[in-house]
């Protein structure tokens, strides 16, 4: 049943991520996004990872994509006003996109085994366990992740902000 | 096997029945909530309010679902075809879905069997609604976009921007809530405020904020931007007739129920009053409080709605980032020092 669920969504998640590269209305290509990030969601609980994929769809498909979306509307872009690349462009693309494959596999293909630690329950997904491991193990990259973050709005500000006397 | 097979297929038929009468019970709420809406502005106003439509005017949500139906379908020439029928659909769909984490009492015990009256008790349930109320954006936005009218775009871009800030001061809000009852499950949050051990006591300020923001993410008055009348005619459903109207203004009404019964689970307790035991009338009692407190929540949107004049787009705003988000971090940090200091 399980197994069934998961092709299911599998299927789905990389229907919808080819149908957002190859559509050539923005707005399409978001809400096909959308459909992807739900499948994964999908995937997350199948995993009994609750937390994590209701996290995914309140950052991603509520936050994240509603500003995309909104940036979309407010430039008025469609498939008529879509810039075309030449082609010398396209090629020089593909060859930088493949190249950036090939490295991903050599890297993925050397890498260790990690060991996933096996709960008898299946319960690592779960708040509370996400929770302790996040300010016990993990508080110091957790940290630098939070003021990382704080850098990052204060210079959206600032970037933002018209007359900014230096 | 065949034992866990019948106790799975005992449990689906128990949360098929659970789900079909929420269902029900949501969609007449709803129903009644537009008579009630009608009702209670004719009263604020020295009407009288519909009253020819069967005794005191009770069969209008009928005849105004009739009309709704019977309307002619208008779809504008340059509209996106597929997206302009999918938006209303999945307006409802997400308004729809919250109700799903509310529990609405204990247990009631049917048949010799006990009934939990909860459709899934998450152990996330409170994000489970934030997660919901955060894709409602998508009904409209999309709806307003795909319209190919100016002022449906207009009326989708404010209600976007509007939703994504007081979503903020709205999660804000509900972070105090967690740090007090430590627990993310609404079903444990109801239980623990068994009698008159009610959360707003401890969050005046929080129930506050979250009462503005529901009242905001619902776009009611005096927050409507989306579909302010004066500046763009009828918002986001401009080009919308018959049910795909009927739909959009029905799921309003369906949000505002359904943010109703969160508030009151909460803040005010859920299913427990002080001398009322939830589990009276074979457990019936404790949905019987909830939907009064709801119903006293409904009857105070409208109120507001029909005495507080539209707010200005900037004005909205400010109060958005500028007052709620700064009051919902010091009620998060006074919080917080409060469970430090007493927990112990």
């Amino acid at each position: 049943m399980t197994l069934y669920i998961f092709l299911t969504l599998a299927v789905i998640s990389v229907i919808t991520a080819l149908l957002m590269v190859f559509t050539r209305n923005p707005v399409h290509s978001v809400i096909y996004l959308i459909l992807t990030f739900f499948s994964i969601a999908g995937q997350y609980v199948l995993l009994n990872a609750q937390f994590l994929a209701v996290v995914h769809i309140i950052v991603y498909a509520g936050a994240i994509m509603v500003l995309f979306l909104f940036v979309l509307m407010l430039l008025n872009l469609n498939a008529d006003t879509e810039p075309q690349k030449s082609n010398g462009w396209k090629l020089s693309a593909a060859i930088a996109a493949g190249l950036l494959l090939v490295t991903l596999v050599g890297a993925l293909r050397g890498s260790i085994q990690v060991n996933i630690p096996e709960t008898a329950d299946g319960s690592v997904g779960l708040v509370e366990n996400l929770g302790k491991a996040l300010f016990t193990d993990f508080v110091v990259p957790f940290e630098i992740a939070g003021i990382l973050f704080l850098a990052a709005m204060v210079g959206a500000v600032l970037v933002g902000k018209r007359d900014l006397k230096v | 096997m065949t034992a866990l097979l019948l106790i799975t297929l005992a449990l689906l038929t128990e949360k098929i029945i659970l789900i079909l009468v929420l269902f029900g019970l949501t969609l007449g709420v709803a129903a009644y909530s537009t008579y009630g809406e009608r009702k209670v502005a004719a009263f604020l106003q020295d009407r009288l309010g519909p009253n020819r439509a069967g005794p005191f005017g009770l069969l209008q949500p009928l005849v105004d679902g009739a009309k709704m139906f019977t309307k002619e379908d208008f779809m504008p020439n340059a509209a996106e075809r597929w997206l302009y029928i999918l938006a209303p659909g999945a307006f409802m769909f997400v308004a729809l879905m919250t109700s799903a984490v509310i529990p609405w009492g204990t247990q009631l015990t049917l048949f010799g069997t006990p009934v939990d009256l909860q459709v899934a008790d998450l152990n996330i349930g409170i994000l489970y609604i934030m997660g919901f109320t955060s894709l409602g954006v998508y009904g409209i936005m999309v709806g307003g976009w795909a319209s190919n009218n100016k002022y449906s775009l207009y009326g989708a871009i404010r209600a976007s921007a509007q939703m994504v800030s007081y979503e903020l001061a709205m999660g804000l809000a509900i972070i105090a809530v967690v740090m007090l009852t430590g627990t993310l499950s609404l079903k444990e949050m109801a239980a623990q405020q068994a009698g008159f051990n009610w959360n707003i006591w401890y969050q005046p300020l929080g129930f506050l904020i979250f009462f503005v923001c529901s009242l905001a993410e619902c776009n009611r008055a005096p927050f409507d931007m989306a579909e302010c009348e004066t500046e763009l005619i009828g918002g986001y459903h401009t080009e919308y007739s018959s049910m795909k109207l009927g739909f959009y203004l029905f799921a309003e009404y369906i949000n505002m129920f359904i943010s109703c019964a969160v508030i009151s689970t909460l803040y005010f307790g859920g299913y427990n009053f002080p001398g009322i035991d939830p589990g009276w009338l074979g457990g019936l009692m404790g949905p019987i409080v909830l939907l009064a407190k709801t119903f006293f929540f409904i009857f105070v949107f409208m109120w507001i709605r029909w005495t507080i004049p539209r707010f200005r787009y900037d004005q909205l705003m400010r109060l958005g980032w500028k007052s709620l988000i700064p009051l919902a971090i010091l009620n998060m940090v006074l919080t917080g020092a409060g469970v430090l200091l007493f927990s112990n």
